[in-house]
């Protein structure tokens, strides 16, 4: 007995190592997190740049950055390149994702070698964005690869990188290259989380493979695939090494590839701190509103599972 | 065992937490650049040396934006044994892409001040395109009173060299060891098709102005070849005579008529397929100038013929290490029948006009001047060296009376541009540099022009949408311009 309460007010004294353990989170969060937010907003109320080697400012004007942004620059322009590229890249991230995730988890395929292709279609994701953009910028130039090909097979060459389509186009294509492999384990995380007595009950009913995927698979789900979703969307605002090497940092065509952050990137450039902070101030919102989403969507998971699983379980009934 | 169990952790969060901090260190993006696969990339920081006594001016740091200098530092500098026992000569290369270099160079400028004697910048490079941003500050020396070069070893020197980095007070605050006059490079196998001839007068008399230039291009045209490779390509012909800076007293950006020329001409190349719809440094522009290419000829001034153009003649590349400089017998070994090696020919073409060139500044808060002054002397001044270079590299260099002497000598010939005496040419040439119009923001409006014409030339987009874009483009580089009214 005596040793028991020992462990016990052993177990207690662990706590204050937990606080202890967090505190150089807390510093680094502070210093390389919070205090440049802090300033961020602070130096976004300033006309703050230089000229040549001369320092201009920081001077005082109030909203005027937020202003100029606001209503006199292409930022419009550069969030509608940005939510396009974002989507022609995901449209086909959550088909191939969610076919991939379905084949992968259903134990009647029989399908073999399941962990190889899980992490061959995994490993794109661990090259360097820059490296795959620079890989791709060699292939598709107007003497790459790819239009040698074309022209082996007896069609014209194709300037990727001077076409809009082109240029969109391959940007979402790496995106989906990227991506697919990891939403593809999420979905499957998700899928795997379902009550199997679930598909049971469906097929006893005489659900076909369909009607299982369209009301069984998708609503029991449905939180992962907000989660994907908005995490994929905040991903997709900050778009950035990909285009900006892809484009050589011109943005493309017209600036059609241009992204919100290559745009703040452009400032930080010129070293206009004051713009660059405006910038990166409504981007945060746009960032923080989404994760506000997400975060409430994920703290209804339970109820939402068990709404359904009630449901259904009722239908089997 | 508790004990020993939270050290560990202890250790380990430690670990983490020392990563994290390293992540957080500046890492410079660079940009991919077509043009110099061997460009070098910056070193990294030495380590902090042990306690061993550290005099001031042990490292001699120089700066630049690729290694043109540094090789020939290397042969012509370093390699006669003239950097003193114990000095570790540094170099620091950022690509120029998209004011790469000017802005890590600022950055290392503005901390000059509290930087350790081995860290402080002693020397570094500029161009053409932005020297009066750096030699309007007081980040560099006046050459002849800081410095200590005399007024009679710069007395040799292209007049137009010492003229741009002359600052507001009237004191020279660089030195540069090339002139940088410009001419029209053209394949002899092409113009022997297209005209009859490819000897250089007799060209040169074909495409002595703009609209002669415009009908061979016709004429080229119709027997299957470009006459340019690219959009821009004849850009500096245009941008270097216009009348007015590009930015005036009131920062408002101005577009020149001549550019509006070169707008105009290049729009009509590119619609009748008189070029390659390339652009400078591309992949197929590089290849545009080599066996394949089917391109009558390229503007380039003194740097660009015997360090880029003759690269990109090869058809095998020159084996590492091999250079006119290092081992000539081995380089003659390399390149004779290699590619088009021989088949280029240069003549003066339509207009006279400069492009790039590089300057060397000494850096304030130098712990090194005494060595800066020997390299400046050296490397620009010293008429022997500068025929020295002039003789190994073909470069065009800043010492009048040295390329006068190289200009009349029967007895030199570049093998590269089949047995022609091109220095003959550059000499006429720099006579007629006006650098009376640049400004200080001329590497970003240049770069920003050809960027935002590029979708005008190729049909993305009309003429004020591209005109729109270039603004905006220069206007987020530059704060304080403003667009005409």
């Amino acid at each position: 007995m005596k040793t028991l309460t020992k462990k016990n007010n052993k177990s207690i004294s662990y706590a204050k190592w937990g606080y202890i353990f967090l505190i150089p989170f807390f510093t680094i969060y502070i210093v390389f997190s919070l205090v440049p937010i802090v300033s961020t907003i602070y130096y976004s109320f300033f006309e703050n740049y230089m000229s040549g080697l001369k320092q201009i400012g920081p001077s005082f004007i109030g909203l005027e950055n937020y202003k100029s942004i606001l209503f006199e620059s292409d930022l419009p322009k550069y969030a509608f390149n940005t939510l396009f590229i974002w989507i022609i890249g995901f449209i086909p991230q959550i088909v191939v994702s969610m076919t991939l995730a379905i084949w992968f988890t259903n134990m009647r395929l029989k399908l073999k070698f399941t962990s190889f292709f899980k992490t061959v279609i995994y490993m794109p994701n661990l090259i360097m964005a820059a490296a795959f953009a620079m890989l791709f910028w060699a292939l598709f130039s107007d003497i790459g690869p790819i239009n040698n090909l074309l022209i082996a097979l007896g069609y014209e060459p194709y300037s990727f990188m001077l076409e809009i389509k082109g240029t969109r186009g391959l940007i979402a294509l790496m995106n989906f290259l990227m991506w697919f492999g990891n939403t593809t384990i999420l979905l499957m995380a998700g899928i795997m989380g379902i009550d199997s007595s679930i598909f049971e009950a469906a097929q006893i009913d005489g659900a076909n493979a369909w009607q299982t995927f369209w009301h069984v698979t998708i609503p029991s789900i449905k939180p992962i695939l907000v989660y994907v979703f908005l995490t994929s969307l905040i991903g997709g605002i900050q778009m950035f090494d990909v285009p900006q090497i892809l484009t050589n940092g011109s943005g493309g065509p017209n600036r059609t590839s241009m992204t919100m952050i290559m745009f703040l990137n452009k400032h930080l450039f010129s070293k206009n701190y004051g713009m660059a902070g405006a910038l990166s101030v409504i981007l945060f919102i746009v960032t923080a509103i989404l994760s506000v989403i997400i975060y409430n969507n994920l703290t209804e998971k339970d109820s939402n599972l068990s709404n359904t699983s009630i449901k259904t379980k009722g239908g089997a009934k | 065992m508790k004990k020993f169990k939270s050290i560990i952790a202890l250790t380990l969060v430690l670990i983490m937490t020392l990563s994290l901090i390293a992540c957080e260190s500046n890492e410079v993006v660079t940009e991919p650049e077509p043009e110099d696969s061997t460009e070098e990339v910056p070193e990294s920081e030495p380590e902090a040396e042990p306690e061993v006594e550290t005099e001031a001016g042990k490292v001699l740091n120089i700066w630049g934006w690729n290694n043109e200098f540094q090789g020939l530092f290397e042969t012509y500098f370093e390699g006669k044994g003239l950097v003193p026992e114990g000095v570790e000569v540094k170099f620091t290369i950022v690509p120029n892409d998209d004011n790469a270099y000017q802005n890590a160079l600022d950055e290392a400028l503005l901390s000059q001040e509290n930087a350790s004697d081995d860290e402080k910048i002693d020397l570094f490079l500029i161009e053409a395109d932005y020297a009066l941003k750096y030699v309007d500050t007081d980040y560099t020396l006046d050459i002849v009173n800081d410095v200590g070069l005399t007024s009679e070893d710069i007395s040799g020197q292209y007049k137009y060299t010492q003229e741009i980095v002359t600052d507001s007070n009237g004191s020279i605050k660089a030195t540069s060891w090339q002139a940088t006059p410009g001419l029209f490079a053209y394949r002899r196998s092409i113009a022997k098709d297209v005209l009859g001839t490819d000897d250089p007068t007799e060209v040169q008399e074909a495409l002595s102005t703009w609209d002669e230039f415009y009908n061979i291009a016709e004429m080229s045209s119709a027997k299957g070849y470009k006459m340019l490779s690219g959009f821009d390509d004849s850009y500096r012909t245009f941008s270097n005579n216009v009348s007015a800076p590009w930015v005036d007293s009131d920062n408002t950006i101005i577009i020149d008529d001549n550019i509006l020329n070169w707008i105009e001409q290049t729009k009509s190349f590119t619609d009748k397929g008189y070029n390659n719809k390339t652009s400078l440094w591309d992949d197929q522009w590089a290849s545009d100038q080599g066996p394949a290419g089917k391109v009558f000829g390229f503007f380039y001034s003194t740097w660009g013929i015997n360090f880029t153009l003759l690269g990109n003649a090869l058809d095998t590349p020159l084996p590492e290490g091999v250079s006119a400089t290092g081992d000539p017998a081995a380089f003659e070994a390399a390149t004779t029948g290699n590619g088009i090696f021989g088949d280029y020919a240069v003549c003066y073409g339509p207009q006279n006009y400069y492009w790039g060139g590089s300057w060397l500044c000494a850096a304030a808060g130098s712990d090194n001047l005494d060595l800066v002054k020997e390299i400046m002397k050296t490397m620009t001044c010293d008429k022997d060296t500068l025929t020295t270079i002039t003789k190994d590299t073909q470069d065009f260099t800043n010492n009048i009376e040295a390329m006068e002497a190289l200009a009349t000598d029967d007895s030199f010939a570049s093998a590269f541009l089949g047995g022609q005496n091109h220095i003959n040419l550059f000499a006429e040439s720099a006579k007629g540099i006006d650098m009376s119009n640049i400004s200080p923001y001329d590497q970003g409006m240049n770069e920003e022009i050809q960027t935002a014409f590029r979708d005008y030339f190729n049909d993305t987009v009309d003429y004020d949408t591209a005109l729109d874009n270039f603004y905006t483009a220069v206007i987020e580089k530059y704060p304080e311009l403003k667009r005409p009214e």
